[in-house]
């Protein structure tokens, strides 16, 4: 079985600045995998690239076997995305904006209906789906984005900052649901994050990115182990960034969390 | 091919349900036709110099009057898509499959949509005011081919310059500079044959002047077409395909 997502030494220039630096990476089919890394660590340019947004400067990207520059419309058709910022329509309804991802995406009328009833009872919105999606609260909008995204079954799915602004409860339907899919359909999920626990509960492959290129690879349990006994995600992250952010603001929160979850105990 | 327009289809009544939804916005837009109807045109129509070719000078600006609302809700279209792609909804967009061509397409269509509901208006205020209308159905039907064509034109310039600025407030800037001339560069309020050599030449590269010339032919009683409806609308639908591949193009560069 062909891997879900292949990259080979990735590369994005922006103007002479180099967004994203050669990165390489595999991901299997099934997996939960997690880019987590600053703010301008490449992770928002590197999902653009692999959901054919953005056209790589060099290097190449494979996506549910097909090539993102040579076959995008293939590649397109393989994966769902839910960008980082609020992508419903909040002038229509859940049930309005699950028709219009079906229409594009071509799912057959036969099942268009069965699919759509399938995908909100996915978000859990079945009392609202006939309400304007700008009366929502923001978990019930990433649910419905999810739902959007899951519609036509695609082998791969992309997500950028999913549970950024959601209040902890909000946090954990979405993982459920995260994986649900993982489970009930075979999906493979790539997000991205700088939240370590979810990074932590979630994926079961991790990679750090710092200045566009993979500062470090494994899966939590052992990216923590190699790090120290009882260390955190956390404690991996400033290992394995050292001193090389003080240009991104999230030096202060991790280290803020950092100190929160040490009082926690 | 059939996807094509199904896609678009799907954009475009996407864009009906939320007009369906939003009748305080077609109140407003009935504001400016009234105003120039029922002021600006009761007092021109007693210049008795300008030739309007046997009407009445009410009955020579209504059309102009319903192009030019064409215009300036068509032309500010690019607001709304600036703001879709602010939010992250241009994104999801481009990465379904759908072709390109079709989503700017939907998009023009939706714009043609709203076009009719001005006509409505227009022709609303106009019968109030006792001009002489064609109610035949054949040439309501060829006000709303060009009422449509006109729109999708105008939105889709309007998409164009959205993925060129890219922000709100240098859209607004340009969209500002841009409607007042290409009315009054234009066959809108005054004939061809009185303008200035130079103003004249920039009408004839104006597409509104294309569409005003099919809608006085006709939706006034009288009215004639002064290039003949087949010039004007082959001028238009290729404008429009141009507009629409060159959108196609550009339309991804806005999720970048």
């Amino acid at each position: 079985m062909p891997p879900a997502i292949e990259t080979i030494a990735l590369t994005r220039r922006f103007n002479g600045f180099t967004a994203v630096d050669g990165i390489s990476l595999t991901v299997a089919p099934g997996q939960i995998f997690g880019l987590l890394g600053p703010n301008g660590a490449g992770k928002s340019t590197t999902i653009k690239m692999l959901t054919t947004l953005l056209t790589p400067t060099s290097g190449t990207a494979r996506v549910a076997d097909h090539d993102v520059v040579e076959a995008p419309v293939e590649v397109r058709r393989a994966i769902g995305y839910v960008p980082q910022m609020l992508s419903a329509d909040g002038s229509l309804t859940a049930a309005e904006n699950l028709l219009l991802s079906a229409r594009l995406y071509g799912v057959p009328p036969r099942v268009r209906g069965a699919r759509i009833a399938e995908a909100i009872a996915f978000s859990g919105l079945e009392e609202f789906a006939g309400k304007l999606v700008k009366t929502y609260s923001g978990g019930m909008i990433r649910r419905l984005e999810l739902a959007q995204a899951m519609l036509h079954h695609p082998a791969v799915l992309f997500l950028d900052e999913p549970t950024i602004g959601l209040d902890p409860v909000a946090r954990r339907a979405v993982w459920e649901r995260l994986q649900a899919l993982r489970r009930d359909y075979g999906m493979t999920i790539l997000l991205t994050t700088h939240d370590m626990e979810e990074a932590d509960v979630l994926c079961d492959e991790l990679a750090i990115l710092l200045e566009g290129r993979i500062a470090a690879r494994g899966n939590p349990q052992q990216l923590k182990a190699d790090t120290g006994p009882e260390a955190t995600l956390d404690d991996v992250f400033v290992a394995v960034s050292g001193g090389t952010m003080q240009e991104s603001g999230n030096y202060h929160d991790v280290r803020q969390q950092r100190t929160t979850l040490r009082r926690l105990g | 091919m059939l996807a094509f327009f199904l896609q678009s289809g799907a954009i475009a009544a996407a864009e009906l349900s939320k007009i369906r939804r939003d009748p305080t916005e077609l109140f407003s837009r009935a504001v400016q036709p009234v105003l120039w109807l029922g002021i600006f045109g009761q007092v021109f129509s007693h210049v008795r110099d300008i030739p309007t070719g046997g009407i009445s000078y009410l009955a020579f600006m209504t059309p102009g009057i319903l192009a030019q609302s064409v215009l300036f809700s068509a032309i500010f279209y690019g607001i709304a898509v600036i703001w879709e792609r602010d939010l992250g909804i241009v994104q999801k967009l481009l990465v379904s499959p759908a072709n390109r061509g079709a989503l700017v397409l939907g998009k023009a269509l939706a714009a043609g949509l709203r076009g009719l509901v001005q006509a409505v208006i227009v022709y609303l205020v106009a019968a109030l005011l006792g001009i002489g209308l064609r109610w035949e159905a054949s040439s309501m039907l060829l006000v709303a081919l060009g009422v449509m064509l006109g729109s999708c034109i105008f939105s889709t310039f309007s998409l164009i310059i959205a993925c060129i600025v890219k922000t709100r407030e240098r859209f607004m800037g340009i969209g500002q500079v841009l409607t007042m001339p290409m009315f009054f560069a234009s066959n809108a309020i005054y004939p061809l044959q009185i303008m200035p050599g130079w103003l004249k030449t920039i009408a004839i590269f104006n597409p509104l002047t294309y569409l005003v010339d099919v809608l006085r032919h006709a939706m006034i009683a009288g009215g004639r077409s002064a290039h003949g409806l087949p010039v004007d609308f082959g001028v238009m639908a290729l404008l429009f395909l141009a507009m629409l591949a060159i959108a196609a193009r550009l339309y991804p560069g806005l999720a970048r």
